[in-house]
C-alpha cells in the first residue's frame, strides 16, 4: 500500500486529496499512471513543469522505488508568504 | 523557531518575546506580510502546508541563513488555512551582531517563502478562486541570492537552493 497526498490545483484536478494504492506500486513511474488514470487533465498537470515528487518527506528526482507503506506527494509550484 | 500556524498572531508581541534577554545581539530585523484587502482585488486568502514537510524544509533554508549571514536566531511564523484581508500571513525575525547581515537575511528567506517554500497559496477572489504561483518577480528575487556570491560560511554554497 502506498499512501498518495496531492496539494494546491493537483488536489482540485482529483478531486481528492488523499487515497491509498497498492497493492504496492513498485515504482514512481507506475505510481503516477495509477494517479492519473482516466483523468487526462490530471495526468498533464502531473508531468507539468514546476511539480516536485516527495517521498517519505524527501525530495526525489526522476525515478524512485517505493516500499511498502510509502507516502508519495505531489507538489504543485509553491508559493508561501 | 518555526511555527506554523492556523490561528491569528500578534506580530508585535512576537518580537518583543524574540528581543528579550539577549546578549551578543545588535541587530534584529523584521518583515511582517499582511493579506492584501483592496477594493476589486483578491477577498480572502487560503494557504495549505504539507505540515511536517513544509516544517523541515523551511528548517533546512534557515540553516542556510544562518550559515550565510552569521545569525544569531531566526524565527519564522505562517499562518495557514484561511487568512482575512488585514491579518499577519508571515513574520520574519532575524537576529545578528550587526544590521546588514539582519536585513539580508531577512530578504533572503522571505524570497525563499514567496517562490520555494511548501505552501500553496489561493486566492478568493471577484472573479473566483485562484492558485497562486511565483510571479516572474519573485522568481528573479530568488535567484539573486543563487547568483550572488555567499558571504562566507561553511555551506553557503548551496544556501539558496533547496530542491
Amino acid at each position: 500500500m502506498v499512501k498518495v497526498l496531492l496539494f494546491g490545483r493537483l488536489a482540485d484536478l482529483a478531486g481528492w486529496r488523499e487515497r491509498d494504492f497498492g497493492p504496492g506500486p513498485p515504482s514512481l513511474s507506475a505510481l503516477r499512471s495509477l494517479v492519473a488514470a482516466g483523468n487526462q487533465e490530471l495526468a498533464g498537470a502531473l508531468a507539468g513543469p514546476g511539480v516536485q515528487v516527495a517521498v517519505d518527506l524527501d525530495l526525489v528526482r526522476g525515478e524512485a522505488i517505493l516500499g511498502a507503506g510509502a507516502e508519495v506527494a505531489f507538489l504543485p509550484p509553491m508559493s508561501g508568504g | 523557531m518555526i511555527r506554523l500556524t492556523e490561528q491569528p498572531f500578534d506580530p508585535g508581541a512576537e518580537l518583543n518575546g524574540f528581543c528579550r534577554d539577549r546578549l551578543g545581539v545588535g541587530a534584529v530585523a523584521s518583515f511582517l506580510g499582511i493579506a492584501r484587502g483592496e477594493p476589486g482585488q483578491a477577498s480572502a486568502l487560503e494557504l495549505e502546508a504539507y505540515p511536517l514537510f513544509t516544517q523541515n524544509e523551511i528548517a533546512k533554508i534557515v540553516a542556510s541563513a544562518v550559515d550565510r549571514f552569521g545569525l544569531h536566531d531566526v524565527a519564522v511564523i505562517h499562518r495557514i488555512g484561511a487568512i482575512p484581508p488585514g491579518e499577519a500571513i508571515v513574520l520574519v525575525i532575524t537576529a545578528s551582531a550587526h544590521r546588514r547581515e539582519a536585513f539580508e537575511a531577512c530578504d533572503f528567506l522571505m524570497d525563499y517563502l514567496k517562490s520555494r517554500a511548501p505552501f500553496w497559496k489561493r486566492e478568493f477572489g471577484p472573479a473566483g478562486p485562484r492558485w497562486v504561483e511565483p510571479t516572474a518577480g519573485d522568481l528573479a528575487d530568488i535567484a539573486r541570492w543563487d547568483r550572488d556570491a555567499p558571504r562566507g560560511g561553511k555551506t553557503a554554497g548551496a544556501a539558496a537552493t533547496n530542491e
